[in-house]
């Protein structure tokens, strides 16, 4: 359909919107932002007046309100055009995406060694390499319980923690080392405890899935999230306080790092470095570890998409869709459900080993209520269902982050106490509701179909009506 | 009214409750191989809860029901399904964001898509309308399509005992006639044997072997259809102004 006129925009209506709104602004702000206590070397308090801060805050409002007047008025009176095939070149992102996505992350230490140097490096390969890496795993781990079988956890966090301390307490148990010491050798646990109690983290974390699974069984959607959400919260709390166990508040510290396959990463001549004729630097675990996190969430990856395409995986969006109509086509929705727990929370716990082994201290800090909603936000960010989505979600939410602490020259602007990583929670709301508005069902939301006859076509989620598509 | 047919399923004395209510008083039925059985009653009658009570959701509280020999009132839904029961559940039920091609697929599930291909031509044959849009996503159907595809993805298990809870429901009355007709030639065709609950009394009663009334969770008549039909009590509460 043709627009039939041009829509009329009143500026002088705009403008007076938007010098209404300031004036809110300023009322609200005034006082919040304009000034700020603080005290001086006498303890005494005095009040620090901002004024580029308060009025740059007004300013924007003006300028966002007669944005938001001008983006309304030219949409008056217009008949919505109708929708593209915009799916296509999601269909395509799906298909050349991912593969574009491996073969940088596999390139992306050297790159940055060569671009940053290795002592810049390391600060690029931890902070936004390994950090986000983490994250994309959960999400990809939490996509199987969420995004797939649509049970809504919110304690996906739990899993992370068992994962953590299994291989925590595995790994600095004396016993363990003294028994394995005496059977194989000095220095064998030390070497090999990552290797072997990945897995037994994995195991542990999903035995604890089917543990949460079987009671919940029942429940679906709000009162599910409800209780995954306090499952969180009482793993948190036991940790804390079985301080026998697990060592309380102090959490658990000098955790084995993990070996190249048996070979340290230290300075002496048994290290990695002597071994491979290279000079020492810590760089080079980071790029290990940057690898291991690579082909652990690599291998989620792999097993969600295999999965997928096996019975099992089309019963769990069978049973995302309509719970009594798969129990009518013969499907056990208990066994269903606890696979799809057992399996993302296996997951889960992989990373929370990971993430143990990479830190070398852990403490109950570390697995509260935010991290579960952040992985959360970055499943339901990119888009249910989602690989590539949850991707490019953790780039944007936990890179996001990791790049507010860059921006010192921020400080010129708004006095020298400003510190951007702070506004965090601020601005990651402010993309939540952006994200709402105008992608409703995340970055990407067509999904790709699991089997198809003649020619892949892509499924769009346009015309399915809200909480259905 | 006994056949020479052995019964393939018996509902003997059923009562079922939800809570403290309840919503079939003891009901007695029987679907012998190869029938056509419609179930007709007013709303609220438990034409749906005695169908869902077959499948053991939820389950009676008394009496037996018994379908090849064997007890299965107690048997969980799932199971019941792998023993050749299918459903088309009322409200149709399908899989909204999984494609038609998907949720045929499901269907199949219960014999591991051990005739998937097959089955898969059949039904596009006894419905040309779900072959064009395989790769569509179920919930972009019209009501109609979703209807037929309900029916399509129950028979994609190859059931022996075909359970229809009134795929008429909310359809325009060429497609009621339509999809009338695919039962009739389900039924004739490949054997099935169909228990059809429905509101729309004389479509069903046509098409039925044999029929039962339904009032306040009792069955209260039963017989041929074509008796039903001609019963002046059933014409003058189900079919008055219904014939069209």
């Amino acid at each position: 359909m043709e627009r039939t006129e041009k829509p009329v925009i009143n500026w002088g209506q705009l403008f007076k919107d938007g010098v209404f709104a300031a004036i809110v602004a300023f009322g609200l702000f005034a006082l919040m932002l304009g000034f700020k206590t603080d005290q001086t070397l006498n303890n005494e308090m005095v009040l620090v007046p901002r004024p580029m801060l308060l009025w740059s805050v007004v300013g924007l409002v003006f300028l966002a309100r007669i944005a938001i007047g001008y983006w309304q008025a030219s949409r008056e009176g217009r008949i919505a055009p109708p929708k593209k095939a915009t799916a296509l070149w999601m269909l395509k992102a799906e298909k050349y995406g991912l593969p574009m996505v491996i073969g940088f992350l596999v390139a992306y230490p050297m790159f940055v060694l060569l671009t940053a140097g290795p002592q810049g490096a390391i600060k690029w390969i931890d902070n936004f390499g390994i950090q986000i890496l983490i994250y994309i795993m959960l999400g990809w781990g939490l996509n199987i319980v969420v995004g797939l079988a649509g049970l809504l956890d919110l304690g996906y966090v739990a899993f992370y923690a068992v994962g953590a301390y299994s291989y925590a307490l595995f790994a600095t148990s004396e016993p363990i080392k003294d028994f394995l010491a005496q059977l194989i050798g000095e220095g064998f646990w030390q070497a090999w405890a990552f290797w072997i109690c990945l897995p037994v983290a994995g195991i542990l974390a999903a035995f604890w899935g089917v543990m949460l699974g079987f009671p919940v069984l029942r429940l679906r959607g709000d009162y599910l999230a409800i209780v995954t959400l306090a499952f969180g919260e009482i793993i948190r709390l036991v940790l804390i306080n079985w301080v026998d166990f697990s060592n309380g508040y102090a959490g658990i510290s000098s955790i084995p790092r993990p070996s190249f396959f048996g070979v340290p990463f230290n300075a002496t001549d048994e290290g990695f470095s002597a071994k491979f004729g290279l000079e020492f630097s810590p760089i080079y675990r980071t790029i290990f570890l940057f690898y291991v996190i690579l082909a652990l969430a690599l291998l989620t990856a792999a097993v969600s998409m295999r999965l997928r395409r096996l019975p099992v995986g089309r019963a769990w969006e069978a049973l995302r869709e309509d719970e009594i109509a798969c129990r009518s086509l013969g499907i056990n929705t208990v066994n269903t459900k606890l696979t799809a727990f057992a399996i993302g929370a296996m997951f889960g716990g992989f990373a929370g080993a990971f993430f143990a082994a990479r830190q070398g201290f852990i403490s109950p800090e570390s697995f509260v209520f935010l991290e579960s909603a952040q992985i959360l936000a970055i499943v339901v960010l990119g888009g249910m269902g989602s690989l590539l989505g949850v991707v490019i979600a953790s780039i944007l939410l936990v890179g996001g982050v990791e790049l507010l602490r860059e921006l010192d020259f921020l400080k010129l602007y708004f006095g020298d106490g400003f510190d951007p990583a702070q506004y965090r929670m601020l601005i990651f709301g402010i993309c939540m509701v952006l994200m709402m508005l105008w992608k409703p069902r995340g970055l990407i939301s067509a999904r790709e179909p699991t089997v198809f006859l003649k020619e892949k076509k892509i499924v769009s989620a346009d015309h399915v009506k809200e909480g259905h598509g | 009214m006994t056949m020479n047919t052995a019964p393939l399923l018996t509902v003997r004395g059923v009562k079922t409750y939800y809570g403290n209510i309840i919503a079939l008083k003891g009901v007695d039925m029987d679907v012998n191989a190869g029938e056509i059985v419609t179930l007709i009653g007013a709303n609220g009658a438990g034409k749906s809860t005695l169908m869902m009570t077959i499948f053991g959701k939820p389950q009676a509280k008394e009496g037996t029901i018994t379908y090849e020999g064997q007890d299965i009132t107690k048997m969980p839904t799932h199971e019941i399904a792998r023993l050749g029961i299918a459903q088309s559940p009322e409200g149709r039920r399908v899989f909204p964001r999984m494609t038609v091609y998907e949720n045929l697929q499901m269907g199949a599930s219960v014999n591991n898509l051990a005739w998937f291909d097959q089955d898969l031509e059949k039904v596009c044959t006894i419905f040309p309308r779900l072959k064009e849009r395989l790769q569509q996503r179920a919930g972009t159907l019209s009501g109609g399509e979703q209807q037929m595809l309900a029916i399509a993805r129950a028979l994609m298990s190859r059931p022996k005992l075909l359970l229809l809870d009134e795929p008429s429901l909310g359809l325009a009355p060429i497609i009621v006639r339509q999809i009338f007709d695919v039962i009739r030639k389900v039924n004739e065709e490949d054997k099935t044997t169909v228990f059809l609950v429905e509101q729309n009394a004389y479509h069903a009663l046509k098409l039925a072997t044999r029929g039962y009334v339904m009032v306040n969770g009792l069955i209260t008549m039963s017989g041929t259809g074509k008796a039903l039909l001609a019963d002046p009590l059933v014409k003058a509460a189900y079919l008055e102004g219904g014939g069209h």
